[in-house]
């Protein structure tokens, strides 16, 4: 049984159709990457996914269970944790403070506990604190956890970003573009990590520009063009596709 | 850390023990009434300064959950069910002894609520129409939640102005003193005056015992993630509508207690504390006291009241409060304690410098 199963997704912006009846699967343990050029929908796919936006019409499903309509902090209590196109850090917050919050749909203390601070609470608490910790050192940032998260520099901030997605334990991690904005040798590095990640477990869906990172760790790719599906194929394939050389390079008429 | 909060409740019930010693040695124990006032009025700025400062949402109707607190002891513990006695309600609550039978002014007997029952009453009033309000309101942003905010405020004074069973313009006198404990009362008068003083300010100090834990929690943490990227918070599986409709629940009820006790303490309640100058009153204390700075907001809070209660801006009063809001938007939006003061004489003295 598929792990994410998207069916018939639509979602109209005005005049702009910027999914159309787009379909895919993503099996449990597997890398899945949506690719297409500016403009094709892969953020608006990718916010429909998460639950920032409500389709018009078709259905998301995750681990059997609708996820469509449901609104982002139901989501993640799914299992599932996102990552931002532009880096989306709590200002006024240390990078550990940042990661914790990841930790949020695993614990439950409410307004009355926390002003109580009882030891059940406080022992909570620790265990956040700790998780969150080791979170960070298992992306080799340990060191920035008592810096402001906002001073950090942009790789750092990036993988702050990932430390708290990852802090949440999902069962599937959603990572939008996550190698902009990064040289050659970060996105080598970022390409490892998400094998990492796999490794733990964790299904991978992301949406990225950089075809070397794509092509190299993804198992399957999704090729999103005009807002529609144009294949779904494994990479080598993808690269021999007509359809997508025609998109990407321009067909005869170019 | 857990011993750092606790320090700094500590400092704070030392520094109120240390003020009373200091109005008793000068012989100025009467501050001490206008030092109860303002502690009844910081419980308002606190539970505002976490919806403002940590929540990020401003309500320019806290006035408005102040006087439902204050007017709803004050009409319950006034209104005389006498005349009811024999009906079926009635004779139930007094057997409950949610009733109580006392002299009036005039020397008559008046039989009315008791005051605890009272205050239970007025805070689940006040739960109940901050829900009510906060859920349709706190989907607004900026500056539209300040307007809605405003025109609940103003329907709030205008009731009471125009309900004459609320006293209209004259609000409720003649309410009781408010035993909180066998020997432990509020009440005006000078006998009493060092008790209600600690009263007043320790339940300030229990407030902010509660506020401080809750801002380092979980929850606390949450409502700062809100506050410093409200879509990466819900993707992080924080329910923002939720948290920020608690936060405003909260911070009506820390209004409702100050204005509950307040009323008890001067023994009525007038429509003046459900003005919009009163909220917005609140609302500068907040901003100058640095909007996330619960203990800024504290000192803050605890000065301008005191000030403003012993006359000291006379018939400026509220133009001083409009003053401040105005002059800490344009150069400090972080609050005086958090601002840049050299880089503001700096900027002040020009290139020069």
């Amino acid at each position: 049984m598929p792990l994410l199963e998207v069916n018939n997704l639509n979602k109209r912006f005005g005049g702009l159709q910027a999914v159309k009846d787009v379909s895919f699967r993503v099996e449990p343990g597997m890398i899945k990457a949506v690719i297409g050029p500016n403009g094709a929908g892969k953020t608006t796919l990718f916010n429909l996914v998460s639950g920032f936006l409500m389709p018009d019409s078709g259905a998301v499903t995750f681990d059997g269970r609708q996820l469509h309509g449901q609104g982002p902090h139901r989501v993640a209590a799914a299992g599932v944790s996102r990552t931002f196109q532009h880096i989306r850090l709590f200002a006024h917050m240390s990078a550990l403070e940042n990661v914790m919050v990841g930790r949020h749909v695993l614990s439950s203390s409410g307004f009355l506990a926390g002003m109580l601070n009882l030891p059940r609470t406080r022992r909570e608490e620790r265990d956040i604190r700790e998780q969150a910790l080791a979170t960070m050192e298992f992306l080799g940032i340990g060191g920035l956890a008592d810096a402001e998260a906002t001073s950090l520099s942009y790789g750092q901030q990036r993988a702050v970003e990932l430390a708290r997605a990852l802090a949440a334990e999902p069962r599937m991690l959603l990572l939008d573009e996550p190698a902009a904005g990064l040289n050659m040798r970060e996105t080598a590095d970022l390409a490892k990590l998400i094998g990492r990640i796999r490794d733990r477990g964790i299904t991978v869906l992301i949406v990225e520009h950089d075809m070397s990172l794509v092509m190299n760790i993804s198992d399957e790719v999704v090729v999103l063009s005009y807002g529609e599906k144009i294949a779904d194929d494994r990479p080598l394939a993808i690269q021999r596709n007509p359809d997508v050389i025609r998109v990407y390079l321009g067909g005869e008429d170019a | 850390m857990p011993g750092a909060r606790a320090k700094q409740i500590a400092a704070l019930f030392a520094a109120v023990a240390a003020v009373q010693l200091l109005t008793a040695m000068t012989g100025k124990a009467f501050y001490l009434t206008q030092l109860t006032m303002t502690a009844y009025y910081t419980l308002v700025i606190m539970g505002l300064c976490m919806l403002m400062g940590y929540a990020g949402q401003l309500s320019l109707g806290h006035a408005g959950f102040f006087a439902i607190g204050g007017y709803t002891s004050a009409f319950l513990t006034t209104v005389d069910l006498t005349a009811g006695k024999s009906g079926p309600v009635i004779s139930l609550l007094a057997k409950l002894s949610v009733l109580t039978s006392r002299p009036d002014l005039y020397g008559g007997q008046v039989l009315t609520v008791q005051p605890w029952a009272a205050f239970v009453v007025a805070l689940a009033i006040t739960v109940v129409i901050a829900f009510a309000i906060g859920v349709p309101v706190l989907k607004l942003k900026g500056h539209y939640l300040a307007m809605a905010t405003l025109g609940f405020g103003t329907i709030i004074s205008s009731i009471l102005l125009g309900t004459q069973r609320f006293g209209a313009a004259d609000g409720i006198s003649g309410v009781p003193a408010f035993t909180l404990l066998p020997g432990v009362v509020v009440t005006g008068g000078s006998s009493h005056r060092v008790m209600n003083y600690y009263i007043a300010w320790g339940l300030v100090t229990g407030g902010m015992l509660l506020l401080m834990n809750l801002i380092h929690s979980r929850v606390g943490r949450a409502l700062r993630s809100i506050h410093g990227a409200e879509d990466a918070a819900g993707a992080m599986g924080v329910d923002t509508a939720r948290y920020k409709l608690n936060t405003f629940v909260l911070s009506a009820v820390f209004a409702a207690v100050g204005g509950a006790f307040l009323t008890h303490y001067n023994g009525g309640i007038g429509p003046s504390e459900a003005s919009i100058m009163k909220s917005v009153r609140y609302v500068a204390i907040v901003a100058v006291g640095g909007m996330a700075n619960l203990w800024g907001v504290l000192l803050m809070s605890a000065a301008l009241n005191f000030l403003s209660l012993r006359g000291y801006f006379g018939t400026f009063d509220d133009a001083v409060f409009g003053g401040i809001l105005i002059l800490i938007m344009l150069f400090s939006p972080e609050g005086i304690l958090g601002a840049d003061l050299r880089g503001m004489v700096k900027r002040a003295l020009g290139k020069n410098a």
